[in-house]
C-alpha cells in the first residue's frame, strides 16, 4: 500500500520527521518498504499561463508563447510541446531554475528568437510518466505561485508491505489510527456529513446470497455532470498512491477506498435493469468485465445482479456494460460489506487481483458502508453536482461478523511478555486502537474488538498488539534456565555426518541436487516405479520427485563435465518418494537414500602416479569405507546383482546385503545410459538405504594370543564363475578352529591356467590363543581346505 | 733402528693418500702386522743391552700406536665420506606434492546446519526430522492456515496432489514433534523444504531450520534471548539482533528478527538495501491453535518457536553472493569448502 505522508499527517501529525515516522511504524509491524519523493529536486518552478502563442517564423515544431507568472511580468518562451496553446497553465521554470538532473535554466536563443525560462511536462520535473506534452494544470491554479507549495511536492511516498492480518492498515485512516497510538497524538477523522436526499427514487435491494453478503448500501446520484474534471488534489493524492486518475466519479470511488478502506463501486443507472440483487453466479454465467475481459462465473462467486443479468464480480470487478461513462448523468453508487470467506481466492481463480479484492479477502469494517457513502456522495457532488436520493440498504444483523468479546488475565499477560505492564497503559494502547473495555477486576479486562479487526478474537491477539506497542525492542531479553536430562545415547548408532566424513576422507564432495528431477532423464532411473509427479512444477524439466538420488549426481557430473571437468566423486544424502496406495497411512513413501558416483581418472594428474582409469573396485572400496563406519562391516556382503537395474552394467553391478536382505548396490552405470544421458563413459555409483546404516555395533573385545602364528599360502585354479566370496567362505569353513584370517592376494589368468580359469592365491594364517600349533595340525587343516575346494568347486593346487 | 723415525714417516704419509679403505689394510699388514716392516724392529731389540732395550721397545710401540691412530681416524674419515656421498646422492626435491593428499568436502549448507545443530544440540536440544511431500494437514491446517487463509498465498505451494504438498517450512515437523511427543520439548528440525518461485534470490528448493521449545511458562523474552544468543554465537560476533513485529498464522506474536547488517555495520549499503540491517528469519509464541491442534492444552503451557533460512546464514557466513550456486554443484564451487 501507498500513501502520502502529507495525507496521513491531515489525519494524525505526530512531530517526528519522516525517518523516525518510518522507523516507529516499522517496527510496529507496518513494515515500510520504500520512502520516496513525490517529485524530484527542482526550484524556481511556477504556475505560468500561456497569454498568447505565435509561431517560430523558422521551425514548423516550435512555438512562441508569451507566458505569465513571473514575478516581473510577461516572459517569451519558445516552446515545442505539440500541446502548447493559449490559455493552457502549465509549470514554468523560470531564468534561474533547477531541474531535476542539475540542469539550471538560462536565458537562450533558439532558432534565432529569445527564450526565457522554460515550460514543463511532467518527466522534466520527475512527477510522473506522461511525458505526451506539457503537463497541464488544472484551470483554477494560481499563476505565478511556487509548484512546490502549489501542489504540496515537498511530499513524500510511503510504501508499506502490509502482513495480510493487517487489512484495517490498508486505509489512510488506519495507519493514521496506529501513528496516533503510538506517538499519543490526535487522530483526526475527517468529518462526514449525511446528506438530506433531494428526491426519493430507489432501488430494491434482495440479499440472496446468504451470510457472504450480510450488508449493502446504496443511493442513486442523478444528474451529474462526469465530463467535470477531478480536481488537483483528488488527482495527485491518488497519484501518490499509484492510481491513475480515470475521471470524477471512478476516482471518487478510488479515493474512499484509499481514505476509509471501503471499496466502492458506481453504476451507470441507465444501464442497471430495475431492483438489485445479490447472489451467487449461475454456473456459466458471462460475464465481461471493465477490463475487457469476459469472465465465465462459477457457482462460488457472488455478482451484483439487475432483474436481467450479472452487473458486477462483487467484490472483485464492476462489469463493462454498467459502467460509468463519460456521459453517465445518473449513477447508482454501492458500498457493501462481502465475507473475506466468500472473496478469499475467487479472484485469483480468474487471474485477477484487484485493489477490492485485496481489502474484501483480508476483511473490511463491517461498519464502515453508510460512512463510506456519504463521504463518496459529498465529494460527488462537489465536484459532479446533481440530486442526491435517498439511501437504500438491506441487512442480515445475525450474518454480519460478531464483535469479539475478550478476557486478557493480567497474569498471564505478564508471563507472556515477561514484563507487567502498568493497567492504565494497557488501557490506553488497546482503547486508542479501538478496542472498548467494557469489564474489569484486579486479575483480568474484558475488551470488544472493533469492527475493522478480523485478526483480533484471543487473548493472545491482544498480547501481541501490546507488545508491538509497547515495543519488541523494549521488551525484556532473558537467557532460559531448563532441567536438563541426560539424552539416551545409543553406542551403536551411526550419524550421517560420521558417514559423510568417511566419503569426504576419501575425496568425495557432497552435492546438494533438487528433488524435482527432469521426467526424461528420471525416466532412465525410476523403472517400473511409481513416481510422484508434482501438479504445478516451476519448469517441466522440474516435474517428477526422484525416486533414486542418481538422476541429480548423473547431472552435477554432466554439468561438471561441460566446465572442462575431467574427474568427479560426488555423493548426496536425502529422501528419495514413491507413490504408495492413496489414502493409506504411507500415501507417500519416502525413504532416506546415500549415493555416489565415481568418474575420471583414479588420481588427479600427479606426478607420482601413472594415470589409471577407475573401475568397480574403486567405488567398491568406497562403500566398504562406508560400511566400515558402522563398526559393522561382517553384517554386509556383496553379492553378484541377480536383476541388476536396467540402467547398471549387467555384469559389473553387485547387491550391498544387511544380514542377506538387498539394501542397496554398487556397480558400473550401464554404457548405454550414460550414452543416452550424454555424461560420459565409465561412471561408478552407488546407493545405499540409509537407515541400513544408521545401526552399527558396539566393539566387543577378543583375547589376544600370545603364541606365534602360522602362515601358508594356497594358489587355487578355478572355473571364472566361482566367486571370490563363495571361495573365501568355503576356505575359512574347511580350515578349521585354528584358522585365524584368510586373505586374497594374487588374481591370475594367463599362462600357465587353462582357458575359463583363473588362479585365486590365498594366505591362510593360523594361531591358536593357548599354545604353539604343530606343523602337522596345520598340514592337516591345509589337507582338508584342499579336498574340500576341490570337491566342491573343482579346484586345482596350482 | 735408525729408520724406526723414517718407517713411521713413510707410513703416516701413506695412510694420509689412502682413498679406500683396502687401501688402509694393505698399510696395516706392511708396516703393523706381524711381518710388518715397523713390527720387524721389534727383532733388533735383541742386539740392545738390557738398559737399552725397554726405551727402544717403548719408541717402537710409540710408532705402532701413532700409525694405527692415523689409519683409525682416516678410516672414520673414509666412512663418513662415504656416508655423505650415499645421502647426497639420495638427495630430493622435498617441494614436490604428497601422495594421495586429496580430500573430499562438505556442502556449505550441510556446513552451516553441522554448526546450528552442534550449538543448539551442546544446549540440550534434539534435532527431529519429518517428510517431505507433507499432507495439508501438517503443512496447513494444524499450523492455523485454513484453506481460504491469505496467509496460504505467502507459501507458494507446490502441489502434489489436492491433499499433499511438498512442505513449505520445516513447521510440520513441529507438529509432529508435538503430536509424538508428550511433556517440555526442546527440539530443532532442520531440512528441506520447497516452494514455486525461482529468480535472482529465490531456488525452488531451500533449506530452514526450525526450533521449537514447550515447557511451563516460556515467555516471549526466552524467545529474544535464545535466539540472540545463537545469533551471536553462529556468527562468532557481538552483532546487534533486532525484533520487528510481523505475522506467522502459527506465532504470536510473532517477529522477524534481523542482525545488524555483516556486510556495513549497519551502516547502510546495498546488501542491506540500505536499511542496516539484515532479515534472517521469522519466529513468535505458539498460537494456542497451533497447541490445540496438537492436544496440548495452551492454558497448562506455552511455547516459542524460531525459523531461519540455512542458505542465507551461510551466504552471510562464508560471503557467497549468489543463491543458485547452492544447487549447482559446481565442483569449483564446491571444493572451497
Amino acid at each position: 500500500m501507498k500513501i502520502s505522508e502529507s495525507w496521513l499527517r491531515e489525519w494524525a501529525n505526530p512531530s517526528i520527521g519522516t525517518n523516525d515516522l518510518v522507523a516507529q511504524v516499522t517496527m510496529a509491524g507496518l513494515e515500510v518498504d520504500a520512502v520516496e519523493p513525490v517529485a524530484g529536486e527542482f526550484s524556481g518552478v511556477v504556475v505560468g499561463k500561456i497569454v498568447a502563442v505565435t509561431q517560430h517564423p523558422d521551425a514548423d515544431k516550435l512555438r512562441i508563447c508569451q507566458v505569465e507568472g513571473h514575478a516581473e511580468g510577461m516572459q517569451q518562451v519558445v516552446c515545442g510541446a505539440p500541446n502548447a496553446r493559449e490559455g493552457l497553465i502549465a509549470p514554468f521554470a523560470i531564468i534561474g531554475a533547477k531541474l531535476p538532473g542539475d540542469f539550471k535554466i538560462k536565458k537562450a536563443k533558439l532558432r534565432g528568437v529569445e527564450s526565457f525560462g522554460m515550460l514543463c511536462g511532467q518527466t522534466e520535473l520527475a512527477c510522473g510518466d506522461d511525458d505526451s506534452g506539457l503537463w497541464e494544470l488544472p484551470s483554477d491554479a494560481p499563476v505565478g505561485v511556487d509548484l512546490r507549495e502549489y501542489l504540496d511536492l515537498n511530499d513524500k511516498i510511503l510504501e508499506l508491505d502490509l502482513t495480510p492480518n493487517r487489512s484495517d492498515c490498508l486505509s489512510v485512516r488506519g495507519i493514521a489510527r496506529e501513528v496516533s497510538v503510538l506517538n499519543h497524538c490526535a487522530y483526526n477523522p475527517v468529518a462526514i456529513e449525511a446528506l438530506a436526499p433531494e428526491h426519493n427514487e430507489v432501488r430494491q435491494v434482495s440479499l440472496n446470497a446468504g451470510d457472504a453478503c450480510p450488508r449493502y448500501v446504496g443511493r442513486l446520484i442523478k444528474g451529474i455532470n462526469n465530463k467535470a474534471p477531478s480536481p488537483s488534489w483528488l488527482v495527485e493524492k491518488l497519484r501518490r498512491s499509484g492510481v491513475a486518475s480515470l475521471g470524477a466519479v471512478v476516482d471518487v470511488t478510488n479515493y474512499v477506498l484509499l481514505e476509509l478502506g471501503q471499496p466502492m463501486h458506481a453504476f451507470d443507472a441507465a444501464k442497471v435493469q430495475g431492483n438489485i440483487t445479490v447472489r451467487l453466479a449461475e454456473a456459466g454465467e458471462q460475464l465481461e468485465l471493465l477490463n475487457d475481459q469476459t469472465v465465465t462465473l462459477k457457482p462460488n462467486v457472488l455478482v451484483i445482479a439487475d432483474e436481467q443479468k450479472a452487473l458486477a464480480f462483487a467484490g472483485v470487478m464492476g462489469g463493462k456494460a454498467s459502467a460509468v461513462s463519460d456521459d453517465t448523468t445518473d449513477i447508482l453508487l454501492e458500498s457493501a460489506f462481502f465475507a473475506p470467506i466468500a472473496i478469499a481466492g475467487r479472484a485469483r481463480d480468474f487471474g485477477l487481483h484487484t485493489d477490492s479484492s485485496h481489502r474484501y479477502e483480508r476483511g473490511v469494517d463491517y461498519q464502515l458502508q453508510h460512512q463510506a457513502l456519504e463521504r463518496a456522495t459529498g465529494l460527488i457532488k462537489d465536484i459532479c453536482g446533481g440530486q442526491v436520493g435517498e439511501v437504500f440498504s438491506a441487512v442480515n444483523e445475525a450474518d454480519l461478523p460478531k464483535p469479539a468479546v475478550i478476557t486478557l488475565n493480567k497474569n498471564r499477560l505478564a508471563k507472556t511478555l515477561g514484563l507487567r505492564l502498568e493497567d492504565a497503559q494497557v488501557e490506553r494502547l488497546l482503547t486508542g486502537l479501538g478496542l472498548e473495555l467494557v469489564e474489569q477486576n484486579d486479575d483480568a479486562w474484558q475488551f470488544v474488538g472493533p469492527s475493522y479487526r478480523f485478526d483480533i478474537a484471543i487473548d493472545a491477539d491482544l498480547v501481541e498488539e501490546l507488545a508491538r506497542l509497547y515495543g519488541y525492542d523494549k521488551l525484556p531479553t532473558r537467557t532460559p534456565v531448563f532441567a536438563n536430562e541426560l539424552p539416551s545415547t545409543p553406542e551403536n548408532a551411526v550419524s550421517l555426518r560420521g558417514l559423510s566424513a568417511a566419503l569426504v576422507a576419501r575425496g568425495y564432495r557432497e552435492a546438494i541436487t533438487y528433488s524435482f528431477v527432469d521426467p526424461k532423464v528420471h525416466a532412465h532411473f525410476s523403472e517400473d516405479k511409481k513416481v510422484v509427479t508434482l501438479k504445478n512444477p516451476i519448469s517441466a524439466d522440474m516435474a517428477d520427485m526422484r525416486t533414486s538420488l542418481l538422476p541429480g549426481l548423473v547431472q552435477a557430473l554432466k554439468y561438471n563435465l561441460n566446465r572442462q571437468q575431467t574427474r568427479a566423486s560426488l555423493f548426496e544424502s536425502g529422501l528419495v518418494f514413491e507413490s504408495g496406495e492413496p489414502d493409506s497411512a504411507d500415501t507417500y513413501p519416502q525413504s532416506r537414500r546415500i549415493a555416489g558416483l565415481l568418474y575420471g581418472n583414479r588420481q588427479a594428474t600427479t606426478w607420482c602416479h601413472a594415470k589409471e582409469a577407475i573401475d568397480f573396485f574403486d567405488a567398491k572400496g568406497d562403500v566398504e569405507a562406508l560400511l566400515a563406519v558402522t563398526r559393522n562391516s561382517a553384517a554386509f556382503s556383496f553379492v553378484p546383482c541377480v536383476q541388476p537395474a536396467s540402467y547398471m552394467h549387467p555384469g559389473q553391478c553387485a547387491d550391498v546385503r544387511l544380514d542377506g536382505r538387498r539394501v542397496g548396490f554398487v556397480g558400473a552405470l550401464h554404457p548405454s545410459t550414460a550414452k543416452a544421458l550424454d555424461c560420459g563413459k565409465n561412471i561408478f555409483v552407488f546407493e545405499l538405504a540409509l537407515e541400513a546404516l544408521l545401526e552399527g555395533a558396539v566393539p566387543a573385545f577378543n583375547p589376544l594370543s600370545r603364541f606365534p602364528e602360522v602362515s601358508r599360502d594356497l594358489a587355487l585354479v578355478v572355473e571364472q564363475s566361482v566367486n571370490a566370496t563363495v571361495l573365501e567362505a568355503a576356505i575359512a569353513k574347511a580350515a578349521g578352529e585354528h584358522l585365524k584370517a584368510v586373505s586374497l592376494f594374487d588374481v591370475y589368468v594367463g599362462q600357465g591356467v587353462p582357458d575359463g580359469h583363473k588362479s585365486l592365491a590365498y594366505n591362510l594364517t593360523f594361531q591358536h590363543a593357548e599354545r604353539t600349533l604343530k606343523d602337522d595340525e596345520i598340514q592337516q587343516a591345509i589337507d582338508n581346505v584342499v579336498k574340500t575346494l576341490a570337491e566342491g568347486y573343482g579346484a586345482n593346487l596350482r | 733402528m735408525e729408520n724406526l723415525a723414517e718407517l713411521t714417516t713413510q707410513a703416516l704419509k701413506l695412510v694420509a693418500e689412502a682413498n679406500e679403505l683396502a687401501e688402509l689394510d694393505h698399510i696395516r699388514v706392511e708396516y703393523l702386522g706381524k711381518k710388518g716392516q715397523i713390527t720387524a724392529q721389534l727383532k733388533s731389540l735383541g742386539k740392545l743391552s738390557a738398559e737399552e732395550r725397554p726405551a727402544a721397545g717403548a719408541k717402537i710401540n710409540d710408532a705402532k700406536v701413532q700409525v694405527q691412530d692415523a689409519m683409525n681416524a682416516r678410516k672414520a674419515a673414509l666412512e663418513n665420506a662415504a656416508i655423505n656421498a650415499q645421502l647426497a646422492a639420495e638427495t630430493i626435491d622435498v617441494t614436490l606434492p604428497g601422495r594421495e593428499a586429496e580430500r573430499g568436502s562438505l556442502h556449505p549448507v550441510t556446513h552451516t546446519l553441522n554448526r546450528i545443530e552442534d550449538i543448539f544440540v551442546r544446549a540440550g536440544y534434539s534435532v527431529e526430522q519429518g517428510p517431505e511431500v507433507e499432507d495439508d494437514f501438517h503443512n496447513f491446517e494444524a499450523l492455523n492456515i485454513p484453506s481460504h487463509h491469505p496467509a496460504r498465498a505467502m507459501h507458494d505451494t507446490f502441489y502434489v496432489d489436492e491433499r499433499h504438498v511438498l512442505r513449505t517450512h520445516t513447521s510440520p515437523v513441529q507438529i509432529r514433534t508435538m503430536l509424538k511427543r508428550s511433556g517440555p520439548l526442546k527440539v530443532i528440525c532442520p531440512g528441506r523444504v520447497y516452494r514455486c518461485d525461482s529468480d535472482l534470490t529465490h531456488t525452488p528448493m531451500f533449506h530452514q531450520v526450525e526450533g521449537l521449545v514447550v515447557d511451563k511458562d516460556v515467555s516471549f523474552a526466552d524467545l529474544k534471548g535464545v535466539v540472540s544468543q545463537f545469533l551471536r554465537t553462529f556468527f562468532e560476533a557481538d552483532v546487534p539482533v533486532r525484533f520487528r513485529p510481523s505475522y506467522f498464522p502459527f506465532t504470536e506474536p510473532s517477529a522477524e528478527m534481523d542482525i545488524q547488517c555483516t556486510h556495513c555495520q549497519g551502516e547502510g549499503c546495498r546488501v542491506c538495501k540500505q536499511t542496516g540491517w539484515l532479515e534472517v528469519g521469522g519466529c513468535g509464541m505458539v498460537h494456542p491453535n497451533v497447541f490445540k491442534a496438537c492436544d496440548i492444552n495452551p492454558e497448562e503451557v506455552s511455547g516459542f518457536a524460531f525459523g531461519m533460512g540455512v542458505e542465507r546464514l551461510a551466504m552471510l557466513r562464508y560471503g557467497i553472493k549468489d543463491l543458485r550456486m547452492f544447487f549447482e554443484n559446481d565442483l569449483e564451487f564446491l571444493q572451497q569448502f
